[in-house]
């Protein structure tokens, strides 16, 4: 179990972690999602008390980083840059990490073995590709066979087997009761593996919700239906008591009834259509419309991303984001 | 708390695991012995063209250090490496996830670098000593001569504190060009400019190297240092604390 209080990082003028309160909770893989400058790096540097944070504090079952003893047995992380020596060998990088938390030496081995470098143990790391980085840095996480795992990006520059292999690490890890906390940018990477959603954007939290529940708001399906005869359609779904939602490009969304009722519908007012079709929002759409008013670094070719249901429809849950952050806000409460 | 005898094993891996500390130190020794071996051979053949007085205080055993001037900045660049390879490669941020109690981290670091650095200063010193007499011919000192035993096992003693004023002041710097970018040049040239010329040697003195190297003469005449050879060590041993202790105070605040 790791808790955040308040967790308050600053850079100079730069607030680039903002009074963050969440805990991570040990048996579910957590993601930690935020667009690029979020502070998701910087959030897990200060919970290994490599940065010092501006205000607030960190607890791993309840102590501080400093008061472990023998951290690497407690919690093992995989960073976002590398961490280490160019020049000395995987083995040795290994055997020196577990050497200062008397781990025991065969573990080096077993671990090498498990992220698949054992061929390359002996030479120096310098030669490694981005993947055998990112593996050798796994092998170093699970060093202490810790009860929680930190993974800053873990499938940053792994082929298509390896980001497999660390997905089911990853709920293999949990499943045994342990607490994964993974960050990315990508939210269908986290649909794949994640039971709980952290999202922060700009350093502040923005959603801290479980996976279900984000899918349940926000993969929500409606139907597009176009017509040259607006004021007559609203009508007849106004008579059928249907609630249509007009999106940026005039046509209209329709929710919670099928694509065939809505055809019969327009076909009984004899309303003439050029589209009809079922849509899904994406998690992804989701994900960027919630941090899009937090992103940093947009890329000027690319508009930013169509409002999908921005008004309410069914159910008055528009505002969803805000809702998590008062549940996070609320759990937060209780534990302090 | 970390245990400190793991930790201390964990930074003798490190430090045996890289080919820096191979190639800096086994360099150490060979500039040290060989410039030495040169300047006492050239030393002995010119004796007899020296003026009487410079015969008189002739120091055979300090001549046989005269590579010590270029041996220690390789003693400088182990320092500096043992601790800032830390921070170029980013090992730092490992390094403090398994023992985040910085002082035991780095005090552990620097312990065995010392111990290292006083073995091999000691075999150089010795060995420069020995290559150095032999050089010498009937100029030659004996290891029994009266200051001579200190001179030598002092001169290990100034090349490890002059490699573990390096760690304190890469400690601080956490760069290793900007610390060898300083260091360097400050020993080898300002620090002896300062010293040679009359209007500074006052307080040149008192700077760790030319405090240091008292401990290695044994004849003193015509010296203008105030002090004795234990005492000159002294002087540089407390700016080797000084530097240590400059060097936590940055590591326990910054963000690694
Ligand atoms: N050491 C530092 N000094 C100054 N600013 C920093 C430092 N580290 C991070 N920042 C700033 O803090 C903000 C958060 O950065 P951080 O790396 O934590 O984001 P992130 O969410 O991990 O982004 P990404 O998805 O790109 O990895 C950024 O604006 C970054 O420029
Ligand atoms: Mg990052």
């Amino acid at each position: 179990m790791i808790e955040l209080h308040g967790l308050t990082k600053r850079f100079g003028e730069k607030l680039a972690v903002d009074s963050l309160t969440f805990s991570v909770r040990p048996g579910m893989v957590t993601g930690f999602l935020g667009p690029n400058g979020a502070g998701k790096s910087t959030t897990m540097r200060l919970m290994l008390g490599l940065d010092r944070p501006t205000a607030g504090d960190v607890r791993i079952d309840g102590k501080h980083y400093q008061d472990l003893d023998e951290p690497l047995r407690y919690i093992g992380a995989l960073l976002e840059a590398q961490a280490r020596h160019p020049g000395r060998s995987a083995y040795n990088h290994l055997l020196c990490l577990a050497q200062s938390n008397r781990i025991p030496r065969a573990r080096v081995a077993e671990v090498l073995d498990l992220v698949g470098l054992q061929a390359v143990a002996k030479k120096r790391t310098k030669g490694f590709s981005l993947g055998m980085g990112q593996r050798l840095g796994i092998a170093a996480a699970l060093l202490g066979d810790p009860t929680i795992l930190m993974f800053d990006e873990p499938v940053n520059g792994l082929d298509p087997e390896g980001i497999h292999w660390i997905r089911n690490l990853m709920k293999r890890l949990a499943a045994e009761g342990r607490t994964v906390f993974v960050s990315s940018h990508l939210m269908s990477e986290m649909a794949l593996t994640a039971d709980h959603l952290v999202v922060i954007g700009k350093g502040k939290l923005l959603a801290d919700t479980t996976m279900a529940e984000f899918i349940r708001q926000n993969s929500r399906s409606f139907v597009r239906v176009r017509t040259p005869q607006p004021e007559q359609l609203r009508d007849a779904l106004h008579g059928a008591g249907i609630t249509a939602v007009t999106a940026a490009d005039g046509s209209y969304e329709i929710s919670g009834v099928t694509a065939a009722r809505l055809g019969d519908l327009a076909a009984q007012h004899r309303i003439v259509l050029h589209e009809l079709s079922p849509q899904q929002a994406s998690l992804e759409e989701a994900f960027m419309q919630l941090t899009a008013e937090t992103v940093e670094y947009h890329a000027h070719e690319t508009p930013p991303p169509e409002p999908v249901a921005a008004e309410p429809v069914a159910e008055p849950a528009g505002a969803w984001g805000e809702n998590w952050q008062q549940r996070g806000r609320g759990r937060s409460g209780e534990g302090g | 708390m970390a245990v400190v005898p793991a930790v201390l094993r964990s930074e003798w891996t490190k430090i045996r695991s890289v080919r820096s500390t191979v190639w800096t130190l086994s360099l150490a020794v060979l500039i040290t012995v060989a410039l030495g071996v040169l300047i006492s051979a050239l030393t002995n053949n010119n004796f007899s063209r020296m003026p009487a007085s410079e015969q008189i205080t002739f120091d055979a055993t300090y001549t046989s250090f005269a590579g010590m001037s270029l041996g220690q900045l390789l003693m400088i660049v182990f320092g500096v490496l043992v601790v800032s390879n830390e921070y170029s490669t980013g090992m730092i941020r490992a390094s403090l996830a398994a023992v985040p109690q910085r002082g035991t981290f780095l005090f552990s670091k620097i312990a065995v670098a010392t111990l290292l650095a006083f073995v091999v200063g000691e075999i150089t010193a010795f060995i420069a000593f020995f290559a150095g007499q032999a050089s010498l011919g009937s100029h030659s000192a004996h290891i029994s001569d009266p200051g001579v035993l200190r001179a030598v096992f002092g001169g290990g003693l100034y090349l490890t504190l002059i490699s573990v004023f390096a760690m304190g002041c890469a400690a601080m710097l956490r760069s290793p060009l900007l610390s060898l970018a300083i260091l360097m040049p400050f020993f080898f040239l300002i620090s002896n400019i300062l010293h040679a010329v009359s209007a500074t040697r006052h307080v040149a003195n008192y700077l760790p190297d030319q405090a240091g190297q008292k401990v290695m003469m044994v004849v003193t005449t015509g010296d203008s240092r105030p002090y004795g050879p234990w005492i000159g060590l002294l002087i540089m041993a407390l700016w080797v604390i000084a530097a240590l202790v400059g060097g936590y105070a940055v590591l326990k605040e910054r963000d690694a």
